[in-house]
């Protein structure tokens, strides 16, 4: 019985020594917690802690984020309640709370009310696999990566009830229009992935972690590239957040929902970032390791970096349309990402285990491969996309 | 085995962020493609017309501020320009240069609103829009001198205008003049060349010249058309004669090319400022005319090229203290009619960014 649990035990340090204290606390001699309500006791705390700080983190993060849009935008942003405005996202909490949950006729109960549900689990189930430092995570899962592909998938499938339950046009066109989006960033996706896997061997997040050589967006430009542009749309983001597109289709999927079920979709969409964030950086920026610094610190201002791009861009761009989502999928990020797969196989095999001077070649060819295959795809897309002459040199034809 | 499909009809509006107010379209989609538009207007409907006839000539300016509320100026001018022309008043040089004056400075307010409001249905996250309203701030600021009003601001009068302009306003003007073309620059260099605006807008809802001459519209979609037109040099009023610039026309009909046509008018726009500040005489800034004004028994029609097209007022008089009949061609309304041709077998994205780029006011719409 024991030995099922010793893995755990070893691995985390927080969750081993509070599962340690809880069999070794003795009362009048006897033990009064069994090993199974250690257990579970000691994953419930720390699950419990984890989700509480992506939550509040995320809480946060609102709060920075319109300060920083605002900025972007030349504006002030939200500073009225609390010191620069940071009370905001609890003043937002109690109004989403104590806002009348209406629900319009001929919605479909069950799907209408699971969508929320079902949207912001995903998200946070993210966290499970995602190492924050040395033997600092919740599960060191050996298919983590695989683990957070398939479950970043099922909010389309929540998406798309949300879509059906409304009974509301706009949510249907929203939900249709997320489904053939995942379909097709899903493939690019995993290909970019792919790339890092042929490197490590190894589906766990931690094994991703300790045997980044160097980190490997220096291995892997093309990789990192194509996954920044795959999870953007999958989470949604500017510019693909054609599922939202709040001047088409009012709030798309989510139109009919108010008070905390909409907020429950919001903190979803705002909880996806930071977890887009975490899965870059440990993919292709090495997690929580670097010099002086402690992990924890530098997996935190890792994600801080890699989300303020994310931020950047949405506050920039304007949005794609549809078909050229999809185009921009299927034509450009697919082909990159197989030239990328086919490029790694090569070096994986030419090189098994690099070592120094290896890897700054294999550096240099694969961001030589990358700078060539963007700018030959881009001038591809932009062929056709050119400024006109100013209007005022027509100005005398007429 | 071919899957079945169906069209499905979607009402966008009167309550829609993209609709610019209370427009509603009932349009049939297939998948995304739009196989039908129906416009369907009259919720902003508030009987300007029919109020204009219970009211002195004075006091029907006010109602003109609420039809295009975000160019009240040219509003008013059209309105003055129809009066001066039913009872034969002229109004002082000085007047007619601060006339010029203001009216440039509400078409880059409204070409500002209109810019950023269609980058924001292109979906760039306010970020552009909020950056035309940095600028179009100054410039309602700049009202506030002239007349203590930001939107509604009924600074004309017949025969002249309300007050002449306080000395701050002549260096908040001449600031405005050195620093809005960097400002312009600023948002082309953010925008113009994206090319994911580019791929949005170029050759979607194109308008042909002949189908925007059939539909009779103006203004900048008209240009964006290919269409040399327009009334500042067509059918020059006040001192427009007397100002050297140029049209830009556009080559496509596009959306992209009705954004460029914005922004090469916004420069124009400056031009005049510019040579109405060198040019502007002293002298009185109003005419002498009666309180009641009592115009001949008679009709006419006044119209300046506002900033969304042709603005024309319409005046019977019956020999009253009011007009008889009063009928306003709006510009908004009447480029409306052409939106079903731009946007038939487009997408739906295509249509908010189409009706976007036809910049319409419900206001003016619906009267």
């Amino acid at each position: 019985m024991d030995n099922a649990y010793v893995p755990f035990k070893e691995a985390n340090a927080f969750y081993g020594n509070l599962y340690q204290f809880l069999t070794d606390l003795t009362i009048f001699g006897v033990s009064p917690i069994p090993d199974w309500l250690a257990y579970l006791i000691a994953g419930f705390l720390i699950v419990f802690s984890v989700i509480n700080t992506v939550v509040i983190i995320t809480t946060l993060g609102t709060w920075v984020e319109r300060r920083l849009i605002a900025r972007f935008q030349s504006r002030l942003g939200p500073n009225r309640w609390g010191p620069w405005g940071l009370l905001t996202p609890i003043a937002d909490a109690v109004k989403l709370l104590s806002k009348e949950d209406t629900k319009p006729d001929g919605v479909d109960s069950w799907v209408f009310n699971l969508a929320p549900l079902m949207f912001i689990v995903p998200p946070i189930l993210i966290f499970a696999v995602i190492p924050y430092s040395h033997n600092a995570y919740i599960s060191n899962l050996n298919i983590g990566i695989l683990f957070i592909i398939a479950v970043t998938t099922v909010p389309t499938v929540a998406m798309f009830m949300a879509g059906w339950g409304s009974g509301n046009r706009y949510s249907l066109f929203g939900a249709m229009r997320g489904v053939a989006q995942l379909v097709s960033y899903e493939v690019p996706m995993v290909l970019s992935i792919v790339g890092v896997l042929l490197f490590v061997g190894s589906l766990s997040m931690v094994d991703i972690v300790e045997r980044q050589f160097v980190p490997f967006i220096l291995v892997q430009p093309l990789g990192f590239f194509i996954f920044f542009i795959a999870i953007s749309a999958e989470m949604n983001r500017s510019p693909f957040d054609i599922v939202e597109a709040d001047s088409e289709l009012v709030a798309g999927f989510h139109t009919e929902y108010s008070g905390m079920k909409w907020g429950t979709f919001q903190l979803a969409e705002f909880i996806a970032p930071f977890g887009a964030a975490s899965i870059m950086t440990t993919l292709f920026l090495k997690g929580w390791e670097g010099p002086i610094l402690p992990g924890p610190l530098w997996f935190f201002l890792k994600v801080g970096f890699v989300w303020f791009i994310l931020l950047w861009i949405r506050a920039t761009l304007p949005r794609l349309r549809v078909d050229q989502i999809m185009g921009l999928a299927w034509k450009f990020l697919f082909p990159l990402g197989l030239i990328n797969l086919f490029v790694t196989a090569a070096e994986v095999l030419a090189w098994g285990d690099p070592t120094g001077s290896e890897i700054w070649l294999m550096a240099g060819i694969n961001w030589t491969i990358a700078v060539v295959c963007l700018v030959i795809s881009s001038h591809l897309v932009s062929a056709k996309l050119t400024t006109r002459n100013s209007v005022l040199e027509n100005a005398g034809n007429n | 085995m071919p899957i079945r499909t169906e069209p499905i009809t979607v009402n966008i509006g009167p309550q829609h962020p993209s609709t610019h107010g209370v427009f509603r379209m009932r349009v049939t989609f297939d998948g995304e493609m739009i196989i039908d538009v129906e416009p369907i207007f009259g919720y902003l409907h508030r009987g300007s017309e029919k109020l204009a006839e219970e009211r002195t000539y004075t006091q029907v300016i006010t109602l003109t501020d609420r039809l295009d509320y975000v160019s009240s100026m040219s509003n008013n001018l059209s309105y003055v320009l129809a009066v001066e022309k039913l009872s034969g008043i002229v109004p002082p040089e000085r007047a007619m240069y601060l006339r010029v004056i203001v009216a440039e400075l509400q078409r880059i307010v409204s070409h500002l609103v209109a810019t950023g409001f269609f980058l924001n249905d292109v979906g760039a996250l306010a970020t552009p829009l909020m950056y035309c309203f940095r600028e179009r701030e100054k410039i309602l600021d700049m009202f506030e001198m002239l007349c203590g009003a930001r939107i509604t601001l009924s600074f004309m009068r017949v025969g002249g205008i309300f007050q002449d302009a306080p000395s701050e306003f002549w260096e908040a003007l001449t600031d405005f003049l050195e620093y809005m073309p960097g400002y312009i620059d600023e948002y082309e260099r953010l925008i113009t060349g994206n090319e994911i605006l580019l791929s949005r807008t170029k050759d979607i809802g194109v308008l042909s010249s002949e189908q925007a001459i059939n539909s009779s519209i103006s203004g900048p979609i008209l240009r964006a058309s290919g269409v040399k037109w327009d009334l500042r040099k067509a059918d020059p009023y006040d001192v427009y004669d007397r100002m050297e610039f140029e049209i830009p026309v556009g080559t496509v009909g596009d959306n992209y090319d009705r954004y460029l046509i914005r922004i090469a008018e916004m420069r124009e726009s400056l031009k005049i400022l510019q040579q109405c500040v060198n040019q502007i005489p002293d002298g009185p800034i109003r005419a002498d005319t009666a309180n009641l004004i009592r115009p001949p028994v008679g009709d006419a029609y006044g119209h300046v090229e506002g900033p969304k097209g042709e603005l024309g007022f319409y005046l019977v008089s019956d020999g009253g203290i009011s007009p008889y009949r009063c009928k306003i061609r709006s510009s908004s309304l009447i480029n409306l009619t052409a939106l079903k041709d731009m946007l038939v077998d487009t997408k739906l994205a295509d249509m908010i960014v189409t009706f976007g780029s036809v910049d319409i006011n419900m206001g003016e719409v619906d009267r």
